[in-house]
């Protein structure tokens, strides 16, 4: 190797390196500011009275955080859209990767990309124009802004990181061992679930925390649809998110007000990093198992 | 050619330099106009702040929306020429050596479904449907059904318009909180048991504005001060301490007839 190979080899290293840590910087970046813009109102407020007290009047004359409803508005919300929008998303991966004739195959999939590209700020618009409307009919409830409604649009939302990361992980499955599944007299469907989803495992599980992050993490199409009173959660109340919390007062919010909205940031911050260390330790034991 | 291309730039160079020389030598306005408050004024004072510009070239306007309070104490800290508020000053402000100057009132319409057959109601039993203490419609007159209240975000302010003039501060028990005027009439709109209210020049045919204690919201019964639920917009300034010429001239703009055209195109209605 010549000398000015070696030289712009090192140069493109340099380069790559400093692109990677773009990315971490950003990281860090936004976890020390959160961390320092969120400290304080927790500090003055009270750890326990901040994320267990069941009140938020951030503007009453004596004004009260807790954003215990908030949290577990969340968590409902997500889990809600993980059971909904799971197993369609599973199944539609299923169909895709294995079943599907290439025509309709082409089809499903480019509609499942214009899914993903639609704005968020349009599904919250659908929704408020026709499932909101429509939950009120069928439930016959005074208002369809609720905990459900927001729980169907999340459902909606995460179906295409689903689909696609699930499809990408069965593809990923060797076709030998299909063929050997076959081979010993298992039907084609026997092979996808008992052979070709476990041998996906990994991936489909990283499709599954996915959804939970951008349903953890949406807020326009939830405010919306969710009605925003800051209630305990059920189904058919009208409830507040993390996201939505700190987003709806954010614009015009002051004082121990805007502080507590950052704190409600960094809860909300260290949730997705539970997430996301859950998820390592998932795939970690995986591939140790 | 290169060499023609030369002279020309030449000459339009020199024909910049002296044209900003004239500029600067005539009796022109220059500066900038710094204002700072409440963003419900944000569409009255933007539509404001861009005919003065056009008519001013040499100044630059500015509007930092962040709310009634801090555009107060903007003025007071001298961070800006011209407070915003979309309230009256409290005493201790109006104490603190500030001037209110109404620039124009802002109408907040109630609104329902246009299917309700509610057509009136005085403030009185307005606060007490958003209070929650008259929580189904047959009780004012209206269908048996259980009454929906649509409200804005805490520190919005059409949500501290309406809740300061019908007393409801802190009391109100929505059940949709919405960050938008387009969002609680698209709620109000899709049902038929919802109660709302929006400032009154964002009214569509979508829903229905109730009239208050008999007197339906409009200009005239705003200016006039027959319909209730209304809010003064305010310019605050220092009292003691005179504006700089661009912000004086901007303020007399304001104030005068000829902005009432540009502040009713806006939303609101003007003062003068």
């Amino acid at each position: 190797m010549g000398k000015h190979q070696r030289f712009m080899e090192n140069l493109i290293h340099a380069i790559f390196l400093l692109l990677g840590l773009v990315t971490v910087g950003c990281v860090l970046l936004i976890t020390v500011y959160l961390v320092i813009s969120g400290i304080p109102a927790i500090r003055e407020i009270g750890l326990f009275q901040f994320l267990l007290g069941d009140t938020w009047e951030s503007t009453a004359a004596v004004p009260s955080f807790g954003i215990l409803p908030f949290i577990l508005t969340s968590v409902y919300g997500t889990a809600g859209a993980i059971l909904f929008g799971v197993p369609v998303g599973f199944f539609t991966a299923v169909y895709l990767a294995k079943l599907a004739p290439a025509k309709v195959k082409s089809v499903v999939e480019s509609a499942v990309s214009l899914l993903a590209g639609i704005p968020s700020v349009v599904y919250g618009l659908v929704g408020m124009l026709v499932l909101v409307p429509g939950i009120r009919r069928l439930f016959h409830v005074p208002d369809g802004a609720s905990l459900l409604s927001a729980i169907v649009v999340l459902s909606v939302m995460i179906l295409p990181s689903i689909i696609k990361v699930s499809v990408t992980a069965l593809e990923a499955v060797p076709q030998e061992y299909e063929d050997a599944s076959l081979a010993l007299g298992a039907t084609p469907v026997e092979t996808w679930f008992r052979v070709s989803a476990p041998a996906a495992k990994s991936g489909i599980a990283a499709a599954v925390v996915l959804g939970v992050g951008r349903a953890i993490g949406e807020a326009m199409a939830v405010m919306m649809v969710a009605g925003n009173a800051p209630n305990m959660p059920s189904l058919f109340e009208s409830v507040r998110f993390l996201t939505t919390a700190v987003a709806s007062e954010m614009s015009y919010a002051s004082g121990l007000q805007r502080q507590a909205l950052f704190s409600i940031a960094l809860v909300l911050f260290l949730f997705i990093m539970l997430i996301n260390a859950a998820l390592n330790f998932f795939l970690k034991r995986d591939k140790e198992g | 050619m290169k060499k023609k291309t030369q002279k020309l730039l030449g000459l339009v160079m020199a024909a910049a330099v002296v044209g900003s020389m004239l500029a600067g030598c005539a009796q022109k306005l220059s500066g900038t106009v710094a204002t700072d408050g409440s963003t419900s004024m944000e569409e009255v004072i933007g539509a404001l702040g861009e005919a003065f510009m056009e008519q001013n070239d040499g100044v630059t306007f500015t509007y930092n929306p962040t709310g009634s309070g801090s555009g107060i104490q903007a003025v007071q800290e001298g961070r800006c020429d011209i407070g915003l508020s979309s309230r009256d000053l409290k005493d201790e402000e109006a104490a603190s050596g500030l001037t209110a100057t109404v620039l124009a009132y802002d109408g907040i319409a109630v609104i329902v479904h246009p299917d309700n057959p509610v057509a009136d109601l005085d403030v009185e039993t307005i606060a007490k449907l958003y209070t929650g203490e008259i929580a189904n419609w047959k009780d004012v007159g209206g269908s048996d059904a259980p009454v929906v209240l649509i409200g804005r975000e805490a520190g919005s302010g059409t949500r501290d318009g309406f809740e300061s003039v019908t007393g409801t501060k802190d009391k109100c028990q929505y059940r949709q909180e919405l960050t938008s005027t387009g969002n609680v009439i698209t709620a109000v709109a899709q049902n038929p048991d919802a109660i709302g209210y929006a400032s009154l020049a964002s009214l569509d045919d979508s829903i229905r504005a109730l009239t208050v204690g008999g007197v339906a919201p409009s200009e005239e019964t705003v200016k006039d001060g027959s319909y209730a639920i209304q809010r003064p917009f305010v310019l605050v300034t220092k009292t003691d301490t005179k504006l700089s010429d661009a912000a004086q001239a901007f303020f007399d703009f304001a104030t005068s007839a000829d902005a009432s055209a540009l502040i009713s195109k806006a939303g609101a209605v003007a003062a003068n």
